[in-house]
């Protein structure tokens, strides 16, 4: 479903990431794991079309869309769920989640995915009327997903959604993903809880310094050596 | 009573002001820019109502559509020629842009109408007064605030009622975020400049039936309107609102209170030096201004 074919991103000149490929199937969770600046979030930031790579070509449906402006690659049903979470803080929870569907004309549509995301996060139903920066950490960052999800993406990419949060809501969040996973959503997964990501996944990539160093199936990689050394402290 | 009256002329005013003070603030609160050729566009929106009532024999008040419409195309077309490139640039570079426009208008406007002071003299309203018990208002001045208040709603209601208002103010708050949902946010700032250019162009339509119009009469204007700007807080709509009428009843109340008093002792050319000590007052105590930034 997508494919991406030895990339090279630049942030200011600099190459942050050298030469990635990597591919999700309909229906795979896939995971991305690797050190702090090994260019997970820009990988991900490459194919919501945020950053355009320098060198290789990114393939959605079998479309090229490796210069496809943000807006453009939405369309085409890929959202990304950035680290940061960027919610519009003075706009409530529910302005929110309509925003996130902005690209559907359908109301039918809009509808059907706010209940789902209700459902999902009955939390946000609670709050739909508050605005979303009072939110807390935890509720913002299921705000960021749910609002993800509002225009039914063919690709769901989550990055770090576990991070900044207390233990308990970090095993909230996989819960959620692995739902979702559950639901046939196909995922690609940037996480920090490289075991508990690893876990979950079908497939996994690990990064390092801006490159692929492995690839395999969430268990193969789990019993690597390389990488019970360097993210599992085994 | 004299306050009474002076409060309530200070209300209509006020609200001319707001509708001054809209664009500027939309288009900061979308971008960080401080379009200091606002003014130019309100005289560009009062020449257009006086050229065509003039030309068309139509009334001023009739001839609003058309400064709507010219401020729109001015604002889009100083988006596209011009404002989409200073972006690329340093700051600098955009605060100089807009007052290089500033000039630019200001000065085209003196090539192709002159200098001189002009005045609408014939209109259904012009010169005609509403007397409500003790009060008497100017039926320019009457229609013009209402209809400026009607415009201001109506952008308000655009802005928080419509898919495309809400995708505006989700750019204005985040743009990387809105990005991601698939706004195209290069459009939102054209559509922020095409609002801020119809609704000033409005206003100068409004105005030009009780005021003179002449190449520089923007800067009276303007300056008010960064005033209220900065009262209400960058970007925040209801600011604007506020911040306007309360520095439209501010100068009305102004020689009321030299009358008071019982000494002239500051003539009313003196009024808007208290307009700018209460926005000195205000933003002393609240930088943000009275409604934050941005809301």
């Amino acid at each position: 479903m997508l494919k991406v074919s030895e990339i090279e991103v630049r942030y200011s000149g600099v190459p942050v990431i050298h030469n990635v490929s990597l591919e999700v199937n309909r229906g795979e969770l896939v995971s991305v794991v690797g050190a702090n600046g090994a260019g997970k979030s820009t990988l991900l930031k490459a194919i919501a079309g945020a950053l355009h790579p320098s060198k290789g070509f990114i393939q959605f449906e079998n479309q090229e869309i490796t210069h496809l402006s943000t807006a453009d690659i939405v369309r085409h049903g890929i959202t990304y769920v950035p680290e940061a979470r960027l919610i519009f803080g003075p706009l409530t929870v529910h302005e929110n989640l309509e925003l996130g569907a902005y690209v559907l004309d359908d109301e039918g549509a809009v509808k059907k995915n706010l209940e789902y995301v209700y459902q999902l996060f009955p939390r946000l139903a609670e709050r739909r009327l508050q605005q979303g920066g009072t939110l807390s950490g935890g509720e913002q960052q299921m705000l960021a997903i749910g609002r993800g999800l509002m225009s039914n993406p063919k690709l769901l990419m989550l990055d770090e959604p576990s991070l900044g949060l207390m233990p308990k809501l970090v095993d909230e969040m996989l819960e959620a993903v692995a739902k979702l996973k559950g639901a046939g959503k196909t995922i690609l997964l940037v996480e920090q809880n490289v075991r508990e990501a690893l876990e979950l996944s079908d497939r996994g990539y690990v990064l390092q310094t801006g490159r692929t160093i492995h690839q395999g199936t969430g268990k193969e990689l789990l019993t690597a050596e390389i990488i019970k050394k360097a993210f599992l402290g085994l | 009573m004299i306050v009474l009256d002076a409060l309530l002329q200070g209300i209509l005013m006020g609200l001319l002001f707001a509708l001054v003070a809209l664009g500027l603030t939309i288009i900061f609160g979308m971008m960080d820019i401080v379009n200091f050729a606002h003014g130019e566009f309100l005289m560009i929106g009062m020449y257009t109502a006086y050229w065509t009532s003039l030309l068309l024999h139509i009334d001023p008040l009739i001839t609003l559509p058309a400064s709507a419409i010219v401020g729109m195309v001015l604002g889009l077309a100083s988006y596209y020629w011009l404002v989409k490139y200073l972006l690329r640039g340093p700051m600098i570079a955009q605060l100089f842009g807009t007052f290089g426009l500033m000039l630019f208008l200001r000065y085209l406007a003196q090539f192709l109408f002159g200098i001189d002071y002009r005045i609408v003299q014939k209109g259904l309203l012009v010169g005609k007064s509403l007397t409500v018990g003790p009060f008497i208002f100017d039926w320019t001045k009457l229609s013009a605030a209402i209809l400026s208040l009607i415009a201001f709603l109506l952008v308000y209601l655009l802005l928080h009622r419509t898919k495309l208002g809400k995708a505006l103010r989700a750019t204005a708050l985040n743009r990387e975020a809105a990005n991601y949902m698939g706004i195209k946010t290069e459009r939102m700032n054209a559509l922020a400049w095409m609002i801020g250019g119809g609704t000033v162009g409005i206003a100068g339509g409004l105005i030009v039936n009780f005021w003179y119009v002449y190449p520089t009469v923007g800067l009276l204007f303007v300056m008010i309107a960064f005033a209220s700007v900065a009262m209400g807080g960058f970007g925040s709509i209801k600011g604007a609102f506020f911040a306007g009428i309360l520095i439209g009843m501010i100068e009305m109340l102004f020689p009321v209170f030299g009358h008071v008093i019982g000494s002239d002792f500051l003539g009313p050319h003196f009024k808007f030096t208290l307009v700018y000590f209460a926005y000195f007052v205000i933003v002393v105590f609240r930088p943000q201004g009275l409604f934050g930034w941005k809301h």
